[in-house]
């Protein structure tokens, strides 16, 4: 399989793969229960590898890991810390045997979940260092890349950035923020903006910044407009299939394959790198995006 | 300038030092507590959260400006409880069973513990029971649940049922937030209302205390 950056410098788009937790949800409801999402990868990795095949055979080239919550400071909730290296080994593990080779494996990284000083009561060290233990695991196990997303503070992506460049100069990173539209244009809750976060991270070592969660596809369209403007790094974009509704007192994403592909359209016209899915997404909705990124792709 | 007004800018600015020393002044120059409370400490974390509704600050601005706050309040406190001087209600908020995600609920503790209620704060991943017995424990009123997922959205109807079953529900109402819920989700499963962020919260707590 050729470097993925390679192939995005080429003009290729990529499509990443869609949501994590709700299949998750469906199939593990009952191993889930006073534990976390990542406890699966050693107790079930059979389902981390059936979604993953899920994703893949609809079409997504780059598979996300069911890492997120990896980091010891988050895993410290449930006493599983001391099994950082085990529980992020076996994400790799199980992505890359559904994969067979056929797709990028992509190590997520999600917040610490601490806030950092002033502010927060956190050390940057203590936060620096979560995340490069979760990290070198990760990099040891041989994950194809790293994406550092649903960050809110663009302090922390950066220590999470730093942390994997001291592990390695190579890995190809991305770092997506995930933001609020307020009447004042799109701001993460701690009050960064996409310009912001453009200027810190252009020399930053990063290879590619964007944005996931938070936000059905028309926003995200415009976020990506913004990128465009400030940073002339490769952009990676993962909407949510929009706002939780309600439908019989049951919660679903509103947005569906058909609409999500179609948006993308502009996504494509805006140079975006990487599409995939965020919360609410499913394999119909890469199936559909998929769809929309060939014809630009061969065309 | 006047004292009150020099605590309340130093809350703006987030100076929990200086919102120390001020508010050590005016105990010492003996302004009433009531009075050192709601045109200084309160009248500063007011200034916050309008600021921060209009987006002009965001979390780390509120964060400073609520220790800054504390650092007054903790002066206060003691003397308004010798003196029975009354807090506002008591609040209890976490959030619900199988949800992790506390920037949002931690904000709404922030933004009320300016706004003068007393919070008593659950953390994450809060049964059911350990929000209705705690509620009842401590005398409080409000019950604010918060989830982000749609998944542990449900959790939110069992501490309502349950307020309901126990014949509660005159004594302490529910309030819910967060991503995934919304105002028709509070009308379904019989929550009293639903806030859609901090300082919602204190709108609506302030329109009925």
């Amino acid at each position: 399989m050729r470097v993925v950056m390679d192939r995005i410098k080429q003009g290729e788009i990529l499509v990443c793969d869609g949501a994590m937790g709700s299949l998750l949800m469906d199939r593990a409801k009952e191993h889930l229960q006073g534990t976390c999402p990542e406890s699966i990868n050693l107790s079930h990795p059979e389902i981390i590898e059936e979604i993953a095949a899920l994703y893949i055979n609809a079409g997504a080239d780059i598979i996300e890991t069911n890492t997120f919550g990896g980091s010891p400071l988050k895993l410290a909730s449930y006493s599983l810390d001391d099994k950082t290296e085990e529980i992020n080994r076996a994400a790799i593990m199980a992505a890359k045997k559904a994969s067979n080779n056929e797709a990028y494996i992509c190590a997520s990284i999600g917040p610490s979940g601490k806030l950092l000083k002033p502010f927060g009561d956190t050390e940057p060290t203590e936060i620096y260092e979560s995340f490069y233990r979760q990290i070198n695991a990760i990099v040891n196990s041989g994950a194809d890349m790293i994406m550092i997303e649903t960050m809110t503070d663009l302090n922390e992506a950066v220590l999470a950035l730093d942390a994997t460049r001291n592990i390695s100069s190579s890995i190809p990173v991305v770092v997506s923020m995930t933001y609020e539209c307020t009447p004042r244009g799109f701001f993460t809750i701690m009050g960064v903006s996409v310009e912001m976060v453009s200027k810190k991270l252009e020399d930053s070592g990063v290879d590619m910044i964007g944005s996931n969660c938070g936000n059905g596809i028309e926003n995200l369209v415009l976020i990506a407009k913004e990128h465009k403007k400030h940073s002339n790094l490769p952009i990676m974009i993962q909407a949510n299939a929009g706002i939780p509704e309600l439908k019989e007192g049951i919660p679903f994403y509103p947005e569906t394959p058909e609409f999500m592909a179609k948006k993308c359209e502009e996504l494509i016209r805006l140079d975006v790198s990487i599409i995939g899915g965020c919360c609410g997404t499913t394999p119909e909705h890469i199936h559909a995006i998929r769809k929309v990124v060939d014809v630009n792709n061969n065309g | 300038m006047d004292i009150l007004q020099q605590i309340s800018d130093q809350i703006d600015l987030g100076d929990d030092e200086i919102v120390h020393e001020l508010t050590t002044i005016a105990i010492e120059q003996k302004i009433p507590l009531k009075k050192i409370l709601d045109e200084g400490l309160l009248q500063g974390m007011n200034i916050v959260g309008q600021k921060f509704k209009e987006h002009k600050l965001f979390l780390p601005e509120v964060l400073m400006a609520a220790k800054a706050m504390n650092a007054g309040m903790e002066l206060i406190k003691p003397l308004l409880l010798s003196d029975s001087i009354p807090m506002k209600a008591k609040v209890v908020i976490g959030t619900v069973r199988g949800d992790l995600h506390d920037i949002g609920k931690n904000l709404v503790g922030v933004m009320l513990k300016g706004a003068g209620f007393e919070i008593i704060d659950l953390g994450n991943d809060v049964t059911p029971e350990k929000f209705v017995e705690t509620a009842k424990t401590e005398g409080a009123e409000f019950i604010g649940m918060s989830a982000l997922l749609t998944t542990t959205m449900p959790v939110m109807k069992e501490v309502v049922d349950q307020i309901r079953k126990e014949n509660l529900e005159e004594k302490i109402q529910t309030l819910i937030g967060g991503a995934a819920v919304s105002r028709s989700y509070a009308e379904e499963i019989g929550a009293t209302a639903y806030c859609y962020d901090g300082s919602n919260a204190v709108e609506y707590l302030n329109s009925i205390v």
